[in-house]
């Protein structure tokens, strides 16, 4: 199954279903990361590490670890 | 119409704040909220006196997993204010509008403010606000904060909301949100969210996110080649302006610094006129006055500048959005230390002057983050902190030595930040992962008020809660420092001929302290009650280390010794640079300096090196002045972001403990490798 770091730069693709658990699982929830939402993959910081997202129209900032656990279609 | 309050919600970056201050203009109360270091703050409108506002935390949700929310939720369900105004960031309305959605879940009177609606007309995009109204059943309101425009609709809203009793629709969705969980919840929302978007908002198809503004900064401000490199530029801008006294090499002091030196100026100089007029004083309330109450309120003024400039730029840099890319791009180094790229900031700071660095804290977005950063920050060597360094790697190791363990010292003081923030987040904090889900907001054109508002709120928080601090430690100080048992018993007015009380410094109340407590430093390599009254003398201010040292083996530095140790013989004098081979104290002093510096004679500073006769117990000593409490300003700071005496006290217990451990481990490595 392909997850967000699969996505290439500038690549977007749909939300099936993420692993996160816990607080970080209702962060997610809270910032708009629900299935069915569109992700759009930006960039990678400088240093390889976090990820700049876009969906539902603003830009949010990951970690891989956390992206690693988000199932794209 | 009655007194009212209603409260002020949003997601971060809505410009609520903006709002605020511009409905409540200068007439603002700043506390915070019980047991958290989250601000609370409320004003009167000031067009509409009845109207209190206040100003909840900015947060994405109601879900109670943060402080700032759980304060938010807890007002709105328990506290119920009249209404709530919710303001919405349009440029962002979906996202808004979950926290929006919250809100009028639980029934509250509520009214949108639309914010920067200025914005998406310029986009050439509408917002249909009747849609809005007739579907949430609430009053939606178009504003522009920065402006103040709308803010009169605003007002009527409220109005009409209070006197009508104006309440959301109960939509069919909130039923089944009530039996779902968490995730069934948000995924309702964001369903509802979505439909309530595509029918109200037309946005403009042909552009495209990659065109905007904030999209072309950030292909330089945050691009792999580039974005490390405009971060130093901006950072090194940034401390010359506010810390440096050579601006860019020119030579002159940075904005900073030049504000400063007025400042203490202009305090010397009311101190002069004070000290005129009360000259024929008894010396102790002369003390009292000049070295007490005016040198504690000078070393608060000294400060203000330098917090006041640094805050300007950390505004500008916060506003503007670019503090967002800082934690972007530094992230990945901070993890590993258990915080966010956010720390940075403050730590940098630190370089400078800890009593801003340690108020930059407030910046970040967890209080964890905020708490380690607030106590690892003094570790980094302050500007102050600098003499002491210089001083004493002069006098303990040779000339061509001193780079090098300069560099040491830096070293052992980062490596000492980092690892107390990683003992913390592990002990203190459980290794709970700080959490990296961050908004990278549009970059926006900062208001100078808004700039100047936050700035001049901080300086002015700094001089209320750290000026007692340091105002009562330095009297105290200044206290133990002259007087002893017979300073009260009337065998000090005898001795010194019926002129004083005091006491020298040698046989003060201070000394006796530096005696009491000198056996616990025994291990670190330094005995005897001097170096431990420079430590405590340190407290008031870094630089007094060096300057207590000059006083208490001020017999290093006599006539008679210098004499003695460049010899009396006129041609050995000339030798040495005495004009014509007459002795002259002042010529004497300057040579004596340059062997130090020089890391010349190992025989130098007799009475010093009796009391620190290795050099592993001098280094221990650098170490454990650079790492223990920082000065009571910086204390002051702590207090004032850390909010409880018991935090305060713990960060400082942590703090010298640190010192302890490194100064320890510094003169053990001494014994073993003999030096």
């Amino acid at each position: 199954m392909k997850n967000l770091l699969d996505l290439s730069i500038g690549e977007s693709g749909k939300v099936l279903s993420f692993e996160n658990q816990g607080v970080v699982r209702k962060r997610l929830l809270d910032m708009g990361i629900t299935t069915g939402v569109q992700i759009k993959l930006i960039k990678v910081a400088p240093m390889g590490d976090p990820l700049e997202i876009e969906l539902r129209g603003y830009n949010l900032s990951l970690r891989k670890s956390e992206a690693k656990s988000i199932n794209i279609e | 119409m009655k007194k009212h309050t209603i409260a002020l919600a949003g997601n971060p970056n809505c410009g609520k704040t903006t709002l605020f201050n511009f409905l409540t203009g200068s007439k603002q109360h700043v506390g915070n909220w019980p047991g958290v270091t989250v601000d609370k703050k409320d004003g009167v409108w000031k067009n509409h006196k009845e109207i209190t506002i206040l100003d909840l935390p900015g947060t994405y949700s109601l879900s109670p997993y943060s402080a700032e929310e759980k304060i938010a939720h807890d007002y709105i369900v328990n506290e119920k204010p009249s209404v709530v105004v919710d303001v919405i960031e349009s440029p962002n309305l979906e996202r808004n509008l979950y926290l929006a959605m919250q809100i009028m879940e639980t029934g509250i009177p509520t009214v949108l403010a639309l914010n920067m609606s200025d914005e998406i007309e310029l986009r050439g995009e509408k917002i249909d606000v009747e849609g809005l109204e007739k579907h949430f059943g609430v009053k939606v309101v178009r504003i522009v904060a920065k402006t103040g425009e709308g803010t009169d609709e605003l007002f009527k809203a409220v109005e009409e909301t209070i006197e009508k009793n104006i309440v959301p629709n109960k939509l069919s969705v909130y039923e089944k949100i009530k039996v779902l969980d968490d995730e069934g919840q948000a995924n309702a929302r964001y369903d509802e969210i979505a439909k309530v978007v595509s029918k109200n908002y037309k946005k403009n198809v042909v552009l495209k996110s990659e065109d905007s503004k904030s999209s072309k900064l950030d292909k330089y401000l945050t691009s792999k080649v580039l974005g490390l490199p405009i971060f130093a530029l901006i950072i090194y801008f940034l401390f010359q302006v506010s810390l440096s006294d050579n601006l860019f090499g020119l030579g002159i002091p940075g904005l900073g610094i030049l504000l400063a030196n007025w400042v203490t100026a202009i305090w010397d100089f009311l101190t002069s006129l004070i000290s005129g007029a009360i000259v024929g004083a008894s010396p102790w309330a002369y003390g009292l006055v000049i070295d007490g109450v005016m040198g504690g309120i000078g070393a608060i003024l000294g400060f203000m500048p330098l917090v006041l400039v640094l805050y300007l730029f950390l505004s500008i840099l916060e506003d503007s959005g670019y503090m967002a890319r800082v934690a972007f791009v530094l992230d990945r180094i901070f993890r590993h230390f258990g915080l966010s790229g956010k720390s940075f900031i403050p730590m940098l700071m630190g370089f400078g002057c800890s009593v801003p660095a340690i108020m930059a804290t407030r910046t970040l977005d967890e209080e964890k983050d905020r708490h380690i950063t607030a106590i690892i920050t003094p570790f980094i060597p302050c500007g102050a902190k600098l003499p002491i360094i210089a001083l004493f790697v002069a006098i303990l190791f040779p000339a061509q030595e001193t780079a090098n363990v300069t560099f040491l010292i830096y070293i052992l003081t980062f490596s000492t930040a980092i690892v107390v923030s990683l003992l913390m987040n592990k002990f203190l904090y459980h290794s709970q992962k700080s959490n990296f889900l961050m908004e990278l907001p549009q970059y926006r054109f900062p208001t100078l008020k808004s700039i100047w508002n936050r700035s001049f709120e901080k300086v002015k928080g700094f001089g209320k809660k750290a000026g007692s601090v340091i105002l009562v430690s330095t009297i105290l100080i200044w206290f133990l420092t002259n007087f002893n048992t017979a300073s009260f018993t009337g065998e000090n007015r005898i001795a010194n001929n019926g002129e004083s009380v005091m006491s020298d410094m040698d046989d003060s109340y201070m000394a006796s302290l530096g005696n009491a407590i000198s056996p616990i430093f025994s291990p670190l390599g330094f005995t005897g009650w001097r170096p431990t009254v420079g430590i405590i003398t340190g407290w008031i201010a870094k630089e007094n280390v060096v300057a207590t040292f000059a006083q208490v083996y001020d017999e290093d530095l006599s006539e008679e010794y210098l004499e003695s140790y460049f010899g009396s013989d006129s041609a050995q004098l000339e030798a040495e640079g005495f004009e014509n081979g007459v002795f002259d104290i002042d010529t004497a002093n300057e040579l004596y300096a340059d062997v130090l510096a020089n890391g010349e004679d190992p025989n130098a500073f007799p009475s010093l090196k009796r009391d620190m006769p290795s050099t592993s117990g001098g280094f221990a000593y650098i170490m454990f002045n650079l790492l223990c409490m920082p000065c009571f300003a910086a204390v002051g700071a702590m207090k004032r972001e850390l909010k409880t005496i018991r935090r305060t006290a713990g960060g400082v217990g942590i703090q010298m403990l640190a010192a302890y451990v490194v100064a320890l481990a510094v003169r053990i490595l001494g014994l073993i490798f003999g030096f």
